[in-house]
């Protein structure tokens, strides 16, 4: 299903626009294909480029500029649910792909059946896969998210804490706060604390005698830790608790 | 010249968490210097079959060369690497056998697959690949793509249209602009590049570097470098846990020594010896 634009004023919806075109104009000229009546609206005031399923929107130097989410922007690459506000116009942009776990079929990976230039090298220009652009500049969106896309859907893991328990840093506090945390000296022994959606597990990476979890050794799988273990990691005793 | 003492190479695949099997494919060999990863596509089983010749190919074709040749030769008709025209050749003949493959078997039509291989020999590598599967390097604190994808995304990327930070919102992450066995002939891109003692040679399938971040992933590959088996099963874990929405697949080459090519007669000579 194609992306579509919706135009909207005064919260009551005028017209939906499916992107089928490369290119989609907009202004107040009835040429334009969301012609908008308007004398806010520039003659040609915008336009919407979609290359597969990827849309860019840009303005065209138009007289009273134009907003997405709120913000003044000369060109963004439009997200689902952004909002064009084009004088008291707003234009909201819907791409129902399947982004998340809905149908892994939509994913697989398939050949885009471009010509191919035969050297073997050269940077094959977009122009070849279908689409025209003069622009070389960049496009923003807003609130890039920071984290991997498919970040896990379940409640976040709380935060752990080591506190090391002998030894010349005695008291001192570790925050597990990253993905992988290792411990100990390399080329000695070294074990590594990882954070997964389900809790925490401390697994030996090197050095000759394994981790001990209050006591007994882990061997060489990975084993789950619980709210006050104690660890003991070349002659080092260090309690591993979780944080509210 | 046998490498296993130059090279660790460990290797992993998993189907992920929702696909119900795995159309990757791996082999790699420490003595040959060898590692070949595939990421096919088809449908049923054609994507399986696609990336298993692929595999098999390289595997066995360069193998069965490497006898009685040494790939720092220089390939008389075109003063290149036996190494490189190795591989260049091997792409193109297992792209033929997948597309003959295609044409002749109708529950095979259309069926495709990405490949990155690299060829390890005298302190250098040469690594070819068609479409998105890749090849990091991790050198000292860098770590970074050796192989540029042949996709739309990455074109997108070079030509300016979109950047690096916002390509993985795109949602036109898996169309390959080239793949291996879906036309007659195809262009595989091999680049030769110097190796140092202690570097660490990633090959992955797009299952890795879609579900995990290039840093989460730089950063696995130097804690765990100690243990090359637990970074690999790490990296599929990690790949897991944030959806493994595809298979995934790494082949993770440590450099433990050089692997200078003997040069001259004398060298040639103990070297004949020794192995």
């Amino acid at each position: 299903m194609p992306a579509k634009l919706i135009l909207s004023m005064d919260g009551s919806v005028i017209k939906e626009y499916p992107l089928t075109k490369e290119r989609t104009t907009i202004g107040r000229k009835p040429h334009n294909d969301i012609a908008i009546d308007n004398l806010a609206v520039s003659s040609e005031h915008a336009a919407v480029i979609t290359i597969l399923n990827d849309s860019f929107f840009e303005d065209l130097n138009s007289t009273n500029g134009s907003m997405v989410n709120g913000a003044p922007a000369q060109k963004h690459f439009l997200q689902n649910s952004d909002v064009i506000e084009i004088g008291k116009y707003k234009l909201k942009y819907l791409n129902d792909q399947p982004t998340q776990t809905s149908s892994a079929d939509f994913e697989k990976t398939m050949v885009l059946r471009a010509p191919v230039k035969p050297s073997a090298a050269s940077v094959v220009p977009v122009a070849d896969s279908g689409a025209k652009f003069e622009s070389t500049t960049q496009y923003n969106a807003t609130a890039p998210k920071p984290a991997s896309a498919a970040a896990p859907a379940a409640a976040p893991t709380p935060v752990a804490v080591i506190q090391i328990l002998n030894g010349p840093n005695l008291g001192k506090e570790l925050e597990l706060s990253k993905n992988l945390t290792t411990l100990g000296k390399p080329g000695v022994q070294v074990a590594v604390l990882a954070r997964r959606p389900h809790g925490y597990f401390i697994t030996h990476v090197e050095g000759g005698s394994f981790p001990l979890v209050n006591g007994s050794s882990i061997g060489e799988q990975p084993h789950q830790l619980n709210d006050h273990d104690v660890i003991e990691l070349a002659s080092i005793k260090m309690e591993f608790y979780l944080k509210n | 010249m046998n490498l296993n003492q130059a090279l660790e190479i460990v290797g992993q695949t998993n189907p992920g968490m929702v696909r119900s099997h795995n159309e990757d494919s791996i082999t790699f060999d420490a003595e040959y210097g060898l590692a070949v990863l595939a990421d096919g596509m088809g449908g049923y089983n054609a994507g399986e079959v696609a990336s298993g010749i692929a595999v098999s190919v390289l595997a066995s074709e360069i193998r069965h060369r490497l006898e009685s040749d040494s790939p720092e030769m220089k390939e008389a008709s075109s003063e290149e690497d036996v190494g490189v025209v190795l591989l260049r050749d091997n792409v193109k003949k297992a792209n033929l056998s997948i597309f003959n493959a295609a044409q002749s078997q109708p529950q095979y039509a259309g069926m495709g697959t990405t490949i990155v291989a690299g060829l390890f020999y005298d302190n250098r590598v040469a690594v070819a690949h068609v479409g998105d599967s890749r090849m990091y390097r991790l050198r000292g604190e860098v770590f970074e793509t050796i192989t540029r994808d042949h996709s739309l995304l990455q074109e997108q990327i070079d030509s300016g249209v979109i950047s690096k930070e916002l390509a993985r919102l795109s949602q036109n992450k898996n169309l390959v602009t080239r793949a291996v066995g879906i036309d007659a002939d195809v262009v595989p891109e091999v680049h030769v590049h110097d190796v140092e003692v202690g570097d660490i040679y990633l090959f992955c399938s797009d299952g890795l570097n879609d579900m995990v971040e290039d840093d989460d992933i730089g950063a696995t590959v130097q804690m765990l470098q100690g243990n090359l088996t637990l970074a690999a099963s790490q990296l599929i874990e990690q790949a897991n846990d944030n959806g493994g929405r595809d298979n995934v697949s790494v082949i993770l080459v440590k450099i433990k020594g050089s692997y200078a090519a003997p040069r001259g007669v004398w060298a040639k000579l103990v070297s004949w010896f020794r192995n």
